[in-house]
Order: C-alpha cells, then structure tokens, then sequence
C-alpha cells in the first residue's frame, strides 16, 4: 500500500524538527553551562588581578592583557600587508591566471591546520630566529594565520564597490592612488572592518599556534620579547592540569563572551556592510 | 543622511584605534632589545611548580630581575638551554642525554616517581615486576592485583618527559603497551587518575595531592625520608642546565635556588632538597 | 610620480604578504620532504610502528585514526547539520531564521578548548559509566568534533539551500507535490553542491583540529578497533612531540605537516570544483 505523501511529510518534518531541536539544544548548552558555572566566578577582582599559586587563586589579568595586546599585534600586521596586498591585486593589475593562482593559494593557506602554524612559528620564529617565547614571536605567527582572513575580506569589500565610483573619480581627474585612498577604500571600510574583526575573534581562540611560539608565562608583558598567555592558553593550562575548576570555567565564561563580543560586532558590521551595498 | 554619519564615526574610530596601536608599539620597542634582566626557564614539569614558586620569591629580593617559567617537559629544556632560548633548562633524568654533554647542570633537588591510582582503587602496594607487566600490556586486569575484574588503563606521559624516561630507564624493560593513554604534563596525568577509577600512571612525588592514592613499591612507601635515604627507588635528580658556566643574573638566580630558604621552601612544597 | 612610488609600495606590500605565505607552505615542505624521500613514502605512510626514539616513523596508525575521528565527526555533524539547515530554511518563518541563523553562527566562534573542556567534563565520564573504556576514545573525539562542525555546515547549507530560486519550489508546488516532496526532490538536489562544499569545508576543520582533540582523545598510538579505543591523530602527533622533537624527530612532524597540506590541498580543490558547478547553473 502506497503511504500518502501526507503522512511522509508528517513523519519528515517531525524528524527534520528533531534533529534541529537537538543540534540547538547541544550547542546552546554548552555555552549555558560555561556560562553558569563561569559567571559566578567572574567578579571585578577576578578580572584585574594576578594569578597565585599557579593559578589556583588569585585572578585572570595578565592572561586578559595577553588576550587583547597579542591579537591586535596580528592585526597590526596583517592588517596593511593585506590590504595592500588586495588594493594592488585589484586596483593596479588585470584579473588573469596569476591572480586566479594566487587567490587559490590564499585559500588554501586559510585552511591549514593552526598546529602547524604553531609548528612553523615555533621552528622558525621562536627557535631559528632566536625571538624566544615572546610577543613578537607569536605576534608573526598569528598574523601570517589570519592573513588570508583579511585578504579575502577586503577583496570582496573592495570588489563590491560600484565600477562608477572610480569612473567618477577619474573622469574628476583624480589619480589612480587618489581614487584608491579617498573612494574605494572609505566605501570598502566595512567590509574590510569586518575582516579585522572575524580575525581578532580567530586570534582570541587560537591556542596551538599561541602556546608554542607567546608561551605560557603568566604576567604582564613589557617588551615585545616578552613571553604572555592568553586566556584560551590559560584556560587549557588550568583546565588539562585540574588547577582550579572553579578558576577554569570562570576563565572559560569570559572567553565566551568575548568571543561572542566580538562576532556580534562583526555580524553587525557586515549587516551594515550588506544593506549599504543595496 | 545617518549612514554617511556612521560611516564617518567609524572612519574616526579606526583611525583613533590604529593610532593607539601604533602608540602602544612605540612604547614596547622602546622596551626593545632583549631586556637584560631576564631569565626564562623552559623544561621539566615536574619542577616547574617550584620554578614558579622560587621566582616568586626571587622577585621579591631582585623586582629588576624577569624571570619567567615555561614548561614542555625535560627535552624541551634540554634543547633550548642549547639554543639559548631558555637561560635555565630543567631536566628530571636519570642521567642527561648524550645532547645535553655540553651544558653546565646544576643539581637543584632530587624527586620520587611514585605509582598513583584512583582513590577508590583498593590496592595499595605493587611489585616492580608487576609494574613493569602492566606497562608492557602483559598484565591487564586488575583481578590479578586482587581487585575488581576489570581492565586497567595504563596513561603515560609524552616522549619528551623527563619523568617518563626515568621511569622507564629505573624500571627497565619497558616497551610500553600501545593502548596506553598519554598525557602531556604531571599535572594532567594526576587529572586523568583522578578522573579514572581503573587508571594507573607515574607521577612527580612533588605533585601528589589527596586526589590520588600513591602505591608502596615492593613494600616500600614513597616518602620523603625513603627517597633521601635511597630505599625508595624510583628517585632521580632535577637538573638545571646552562650553556656554559653560569653568569650574573643566571648564577644569582641558581645559588638562591641552592640556599637554605629556597631548598626549605621546596622541601616544604613535596621536592626533596637537592642535598 | 607620486603614482609610481604609491604603486612600488603596493608592489613591495603585495609581495611580502604572499612571500610570507609562500614562505610557510615553503618551510614546512623544505623541512619535510627530505625526510620523506630519505625515508621512503612507503615506510612512512603505510607503517604503523612509530618509535621515534628507535628511528621508526610510520604514521599509518596516525592516518587511520585521523580518518576514523573525521569520519566519525562527519557521521555526527553532516546529517544533524544538514536536517537542521533543511527544517530551518524550508519549514520555518524567515523571522526564525532571522534569528537562529546568526546565533549559530555565533557558535562557530567558540574556541575549541572549550569544547574539548566539555568533553573532558561531561562527555569522558559520560562514556566511560556507559560504554566503558577510558571515556578518552575515538568516540568522544568524534562527537566532540561534529558537534564543533555543526554551525559551519548548518551555515552554509542555508546559504546553499536559500539560493535555490523559489521558481524550483513553486514549480514543484504547483504540480501537485507536498512540501516535503518538492524539498527532496527538487530543493536538495538543486543545493546539492553547496551543501557538499559545507560538509568538505567542515570536514576540513575537523581534520585540522588539535587541542580538543588532544583533550579527548587519549593519544595512544594505536589503530583504533572499537570507537571506545584511545586515538592519536596526526594533529594531536605533531602537538604532543613538537616540543622534544629534534633532528630526523622534527622533520618527521614536518613531514606530517606536509601530509596534511596536502589533503587539506585535495579537499579545497574539491570544495572549489563543487562551488564552481553550482554557480555555473544547474
């Protein structure tokens, strides 16, 4: 006996609702039960001041400067290397096979394994270059990871400005620089922006790549030679070694939030992005 | 109208926040050079609780003096005391590797590797042969140490720990079983014993806690007084390594690593002093 | 001039940036290649004896367990996330997806030692009180790692599936077929190359994770006979061993590192193959 359509869509839709219900209810109590157990150990002292003890007292501020000094380190140095990069791959050269091969390259790199950046960054930077676990030494590592992020983001922001923008500008008599610096790019901000913060989001939940190249030292750095955790690095320290429960899921719910933070803006920004463009 | 305004705030805001990067990197690089007073220390993590406490301490005698702990265990500290990244390598072996021949080691203090379980594990003492079994995947049932029926996991550290190759060197004949666990740190191990009532690891005498229940080896509790005294034989030193003799700030730092204050405050902490 | 100079900067910028990328992919193939030719791509990649302190550098049980714990990941995330993205674009008011949408893509965010905290905390005992084992298994591996892919592939199969034009679905619609028929029969097979793109780009995060691996995982180097068995991927490897590792030792890891460019490599080219087919129309 055939089973009518009906009853199929019936049993369909229940099943497809399920499986929904299901994925939300996973992901979404994960981030609760980081947030309940965390929440009530994050209180201003936990916030800004030192770790005791390795860890096991005390509070999270030096692996909060960490978290906000070495990501913004990245930007600074990715940021100008890839819009450069895409201002000169779009505005001054044709779109042909060079650019096609490039673009495949940047995507590639943009999927490999952040452990073997790590391995990289530590090799190279941390040993070879003898920069020790230092700032500067993760700092190098972290922006050649979110390098691709920034590159594919200006281009789409650049791309998607009209043609007849340059056009205007040129035929006002402006040069080909003039027109990138005071049209295409205020236009491509957002977008570009956006970029800026997916990867800051990226660098804050990096570890592999952060632990073996900024270390693990627990304090506030001075120098760019100095060593600094971040929180995800200290959240792993103190989670995988059992210091402190109580201090794991506190660092944990701050970490969250940021994160959350900080693709908020981002989703934000690339909404205003998308409704200027239309 | 309002978009054009928003636009330009954010314009004004990017241009403030790169401002106050490129102002925030100034100041560090003019921080820049390598800061001559300071020490990092890399290596062993079995020591480097104590690393940690003892410059602490330090700090408060020389605040000029930086000194900051990695850890990564014993091979990582033997390879960047040569490298020059680490000031300080931290080793707990045996006997150092044929790499470490052209390092300055400085003994610091001494450590049992003890035997630990899971509080609820009934057993409370274990033979070397019995070790050694379990270790080698010959020995898998806890039944045989007269417990429940059940299998045993094994969890061993990394191949770079220090406290890993001594064990296995004291022990000897240990081609450990393929289904092993393995843990990163001391501190992980303990977590996974903790967290595993049929486990069985090795861990650093000086990070055992009330969540774990170490095991007398053959009758032979690992204590501070057996491993001073030699009865106790899963001990070994806790090496710090230097590329060449120690100077300045490095050798202020060992000596007061070797002082009566600081070995009493490893003492005090589960190591036992290096004498 | 101000031109010329302006355009050698870009010039100069524009290298650097790709130098410094060519300069990692070139590193780590500088590093490992040799050692893949010294040591034979047979008695690396098809041997399972891994004793670096002996000289033995298989990683045949590395492989395998990378491809059971992707499989696995795949297994939990790809179905879940693909119904999940087919009810909530087909099913559901577009002011639910309004919302939903970008709460899960919130999600993807979340670092992964999170989720690997989780699994330690909840998910190992959970195992372990069950289905016995060490809780640290390929199984937790797996379902951590799907849960971790889930947003990504939720997310771009609603993409995939909200650019199929509405004229398919009406069509279908107006030949008498239910919803659900036109979604499957029609819908589906129209977004069928987004949907596969989201699944390889998940897949491809799921090989390349390390740290939640590492935490869940148990790191024996074994190959795994049941889902309860302890794993050590090729990531975890290179994770666990970077730091003692000198000499032939690390460039074996590079030579690991070269293995998984590649695949990485593989699946970006198939990703892009599947994108392309889409956009050129079916």
């Amino acid at each position: 006996m055939r089973i009518p359509p009906r009853h199929t869509q019936k049993v369909a839709v229940a099943l497809l609702g399920g499986a929904t219900l299901l994925t939300l209810v996973v992901l979404f109590f994960i981030i609760f039960y980081v947030l309940k157990r965390g929440l009530p150990v994050v209180t201003g002292e936990f916030l800004l001041s030192d770790q005791e003890d390795m860890g096991r007292a005390g509070g999270i501020f030096p692996a909060l400067v960490g978290t906000f000094i070495l990501p913004l380190l990245a930007i600074a140095i990715a940021l100008p290397l890839g819009v450069g990069t895409t201002v000169y791959l779009a505005e001054y050269t044709r779109e042909n096979r060079m650019t096609r091969i490039i673009r495949f390259g940047i995507d590639c790199l943009a999927g490999i394994p952040s452990i073997i950046f790590g391995l990289f960054g530590f090799v190279f930077f941390t040993i070879m270059l003898q920069m020790g676990w230092s700032l500067l030494s993760g700092g190098l590592t972290l922006a050649i990871m979110v390098l691709p992020t920034i590159i594919r983001t200006s281009e789409e922001a650049i791309k998607a400005v009209p043609v007849s923008y340059r056009e205007v500008s040129f035929s006002l008599g402006a040069s080909r620089w003039e027109t990138v610096w005071k049209v295409v790019l205020p236009n491509a901000l957002p977008g570009i922006v956006t970029g800026v913060v997916l990867s800051i989001g990226r660098a804050i939940g990096e570890t592999a790549a952060v632990i073996f190249t900024a270390g693990q030292a627990m304090q506030i750095p001075t120098s760019l030679f100095d060593s600094t955790r971040t929180m995800s690095v200290h959240f792993y320290i103190l989670a995988r070694e059992g210091i402190s429960m109580k201090n794991a899921f506190g660092t944990a719910a701050v970490l969250v939030l940021l994160v959350l933070f900080v693709n908020i803006v981002a989703y934000w920004l690339m909404n205003r992005f998308i409704a200027k463009r239309s | 109208m309002a978009m054009e305004m928003t636009a330009g705030y954010i314009e004004t805001a990017i241009k403030r926040g790169l401002q106050a990067i490129v102002a925030a990197l100034i100041a560090f690089t003019s921080g820049c050079g390598r800061p001559k007073a300071s020490i990092t220390m890399a290596g062993s993590t079995a020591f480097e609780p104590f690393a940690v406490a003892l410059s602490k301490e330090y700090k408060k005698i020389r605040p000029d003096v930086r000194i900051t702990v990695q850890g990564g265990g014993s091979s990582l500290g033997i390879m960047t005391a040569m490298y020059g990244i680490a000031q300080i390598g931290m080793a707990d072996l045996v006997k150092l590797p044929q790499e470490a021949v052209g390092l300055t080691a400085t003994v610091v203090a001494r450590d049992g590797i003890a035997m630990v379980v899971n509080v609820a594990n009934p057993v409370t003492d274990i033979t070397e042969a019995q070790v050694r079994d379990i270790f080698n995947g010959k020995l898998t049932n806890w039944r045989e140490l007269g417990w429940e029926d059940h299998s045993i996991t094994v969890v061993s550290r990394e191949a770079g720990s220090g406290t890993r190759s001594s064990f296995e060197k004291l022990i000897g004949g240990i081609v450990l079983v393929k289904s092993a666990l393995v843990q990163d740190s001391n501190g992980s191990i303990r977590e996974t014993v903790i967290n595993d009532k049929y486990s069985i690891s090795y861990l650093s005498h000086g990070l055992i806690n009330q969540e774990v229940r170490s095991l007398s080896l053959d009758g032979c509790e690992c204590t501070a007084e057996n491993i001073i005294g030699g009865k106790y034989k899963l001990s070994r030193p806790v090496f710090l390594l230097t590329k060449g003799e120690p100077a300045g700030i490095v050798k202020d730092f060992i000596d007061y690593m070797l002082s009566h204050e600081s070995q009493e405050i490893i003492h005090k902490k589960g190591l036992l002093p290096a004498k | 001039m101000v031109e010329r100079i302006v355009k050698w900067l870009l010039a100069i910028t524009a290298f650097s940036a790709l130098a410094s990328l060519l300069l990692i992919a070139l590193f780590v193939f500088k590093e490992g290649l040799p050692f893949i030719l010294k040591t034979g791509l047979s008695d690396f990649l098809f041997s399972s004896h891994w004793d670096p302190s002996h000289g033995k550098f298989g990683i045949l049980a590395m492989i395998v367990s990378s491809l059971a714990v992707t499989a696995g990941a795949l297994l939990v995330g790809a179905p879940l996330g693909i119904c999940g993205a087919i009810f909530l674009n087909e099913f559901m008011p577009v002011s639910v997806m309004r919302i939903i949408k970008p709460a899960i893509e919130l999600l993807a965010g979340i670092p992964s030692v999170v989720f690997g905290f989780i699994g330690v905390t909840v998910l190992a005992p959970f195992i372990q009180h069950n289905f016995g084992g060490a809780g640290l298994s390929l199984l937790a591996a797996s379902l951590i790692l799907g849960i971790m892919i889930l947003p990504t592939v939720i997310s771009i199969s609603v993409d995939a599936l909200a650019a199929v034009p509405n004229s398919y679905r009406d069509g279908a619609l107006a030949l008498g077929a239910t919803k659900w028929q036109s979604v499957h029969m029609v819908t589906l097979k129209a977004a069928r190359s987004g949907i596969l793109a989201g699944v390889i780009l998940g897949m491809g995060r799921a090989i390349g994770e390390t740290m939640a691996v590492i935490m869940v995982a148990g790191n024996s180097v074994q190959f795994p006979r049941s889902p309860l068995d302890s794993v050590r991927t090729l990531t975890s490897n290179i994770a666990l061993e970077m730091n003692s590792a000198i000499g032939v030792h690390r460039q074996a890891l590079f030579a690991t590192g070269v293995v998984l460019f590649v695949v990485i490599m593989i699946l970006n080219a198939i990703a892009g193959v599947a994108i392309r087919r889409k956009i050129r129309g079916k």
